[in-house]
């Protein structure tokens, strides 16, 4: 065993906390990544187009 | 049905019955002197009649190759008749429960209508019957157009939804019979939560085949949701569930966990049930249906998926807040609480975001009940999330735990939330899944949309105000020290909004009804549309308002 219940929580609060915010980073980096803005827009708009449809 | 299966599949669904029959008869005879004996006769019985359907359109002719050309849309049909069905059925039960804590003999002596069996119908038949019904519809019908792709196959589809009716049917059936492990919100007992690990696994499997075969390069926000839903889901149904049976022919299992552990791992589901199950699966019918009923695309994009990281990333760790004041240490809570305060952030993003993609078209949400269906669920969506984040701070928390006001809450997400977007998603699928123009009567999802909100308000108010009551009593001391009000005090006191909660709810079950009347009638009797090619979504019956072209999105390269 020798995983102790001090251990676990040193873990959850210091690993925890950086990977949480290092995710937040990419995500954000990804939203704002200037090239993705095209693909964004065009996604909001693709589902108003009234194909209906499956492409073959 | 029948006939849109191959032979080939055809021939599956058979095997797929008779097995499962055959493992109906081994529990029933395995648990001839236990309760999950009628579950197996239930199952068996259940698996014979598909056979015999299966069997009627056996030689059918088989569907021919122009199939494909077309979104397999079957599955979601069915769904959302079924998803009506529990509708009525949860929403009945919920107002008998509520009739109950008004008049306690309203059991009639008898076992299975005991506050403590009915509850759990409640809750089951709304959240998974009406809920998981639309959700599975709805996501089967989102993912083939926003990935241009048609479902992978013709039968896996429809053993998802069967089978999970057939979870449902098992969950409600057996609390009737008194068989329960007694978590709230997953009730059922080892073998039903296995069979729907089976289901839910394909579930995962076929959106993952459709979303393989995308021509589409990007995937739609809206499918984000919804994988984020089967996907947590799927985790957490199989940790919390995580059991031992007594024996194979005994419904009675003991949990994997104990004491704090236990507790701390049902709330982690509970709560995650609430986020993954009744949060993330509807933004993903929000982010679709709002801007296509509006005709706009979504106010920003990119917010959506920043809420979307920023809700499944915080929702985790929020369960913590249901075990305030507990063995549960300290630090556990106070993250629970932080947490769900920082919940608010992405929250109200996606409450904002949808209501501000409604800019440009209010006079849309004016003429048109569907649309405001939705619009209110939003405005609910963000009035909940505000209260859910409160309630988790400790301090508020010790006033709200255990009281209506907690009921309330629930409420506001539950009939406010969740079930506003359900009904508005639903009225506007309803004629584009069965090919007609609009609804059969306009009127009718009208009085459906007032008699909901009315509804929901009454059950809230009457909620908020007893709730605060009972906090208050029982937290008020005599001047020698001793409690004020006994239990029986608060109770009495709490009679009036009782009846105002069960009048609320019968206003919103009375709506669900005539819901189901008006969807039933456009099925069965309003004359066929304009047929597909084209422009084969109809429009709503507004798009002929004069200077408003239906969908212009500005910029698209």
């Amino acid at each position: 065993m020798g995983v102790t219940y001090d251990e676990v929580v040193w873990f959850s609060k210091t690993f925890g906390l950086f990977y949480l915010i290092g995710f937040s980073a990419l995500v954000l980096v990804y939203v704002y990544w200037p090239s993705n803005k095209a693909t964004f827009e065009r996604a909001a708009a693709a589902i108003l187009h009234d194909e209906d449809k499956p492409c073959r | 049905m029948i006939g849109q299966l191959t032979r080939t599949e055809r021939q599956i669904a058979l095997v797929i019955l008779i097995c499962v029959a055959a493992f109906g008869l081994a529990i029933a005879a395995a648990g001839k002197d236990d309760p999950i004996g009628a579950h197996g006769w239930l199952i068996m019985v259940l698996c014979i009649f598909g056979v015999f359907g299966v069997i009627s359109g056996y030689f059918a002719p088989e569907p021919s190759e122009e199939r494909l050309d077309s979104y397999y849309d079957e599955p979601s049909r069915v769904g959302i008749v079924l998803s009506m069905a529990w509708a009525a059925l949860g929403l009945f039960v919920g107002d008998w429960v509520a009739w109950l804590m008004v008049d306690p003999a309203l059991t009639f002596d008898a076992a299975w209508a005991s506050y403590g069996r009915l509850r759990p119908v409640h809750t089951t038949a709304v959240i998974f019957g009406f809920g998981g019904n639309a959700l599975i519809a709805t996501s089967f019908y989102v993912m083939q157009r926003t990935s241009r792709a048609r479902l992978p196959d013709q039968l896996s589809p429809l053993f998802v939804l069967l089978g999970y009716n057939l979870f449902c049917l098992l969950a409600v059936s057996g609390y009737l019979l008194g068989i329960t492990q007694s978590k709230e919100y997953a009730e059922p007992e080892w073998y039903a939560d296995l069979w729907l690990v089976i289901v839910w696994v394909t579930y995962f499997v076929v959106y993952l085949r459709t979303l393989a075969r995308r021509k589409e390069p990007h995937i739609y926000v809206a499918n984000w949701y919804y994988m984020a839903f089967i996907l947590v889901v799927a985790m957490l149904h199989i940790v919390n569930n995580l059991s031992v049976p007594v024996s194979f022919g005994s419904a009675k299992s003991y949990s994997l966990f104990s004491g704090v552990q236990d507790a701390m791992t049902q709330w982690w589901y509970g709560h995650n049930a609430v986020a993954f199950f009744l949060t993330a699966g509807f933004l993903g019918m929000l982010y679709y249906f709002l801007p296509k009923r509006a005709g706009r695309p979504l106010f920003s994009y990119r917010l959506s998926i920043i809420s979307f990281w920023g809700i499944t990333f915080l929702y985790m760790w929020a369960g913590s807040h249901h075990l305030h004041y507990t063995a549960l240490p300290q630090w556990v809570q106070t993250l629970g609480m932080t947490f769900s305060v920082m919940l608010l952030v992405p929250s109200w993003a996606s409450a904002a975001n949808a209501l501000l993609t409604l800019n440009g078209a209010w006079h849309r949400v004016r003429d048109d009940a569907t649309l405001r269906f939705m619009m209110v669920a939003a405005v609910f969506y963000g009035l909940s999330t505000f209260e859910g984040s409160f309630m988790a701070i400790r301090p508020v928390n010790a006033l709200s735990h255990y009281t209506d006001w907690t009921v309330g809450h629930v409420h506001a997400g539950a009939l406010g939330w969740v079930a506003m977007i359900t009904f508005g998603s639903i009225y506007a699928i309803v004629p584009w899944l069965w090919k007609r123009e609009r609804m059969h009567s306009d009127r009718l999802v009208e009085v459906h949309f007032w008699l909901a909100l009315a509804g929901t308000i009454i059950y809230v108010i009457a909620m908020w105000n007893s709730g605060i009551i009972q906090g208050l009593m029982w937290r008020t001391y005599s001047t020698s020290g001793t409690l004020a009000y006994s239990f029986v005090d608060s109770l009495i006191a709490m009679k009036p909004y009782y009846i105002a909660r069960a009048i609320g709810g019968l206003l919103f079950l009375i709506g669900g009804l005539v819901g189901c009347y008006n969807i039933w009638m456009t099925i069965r009797t309003a004359p066929r549309g304009v047929s597909e090619p084209s422009i084969a979504i109809p429009e709503a019956p507004l798009a002929v308002i004069p200077g408003r072209p239906g969908a212009a999105p500005q910029s698209a390269e």
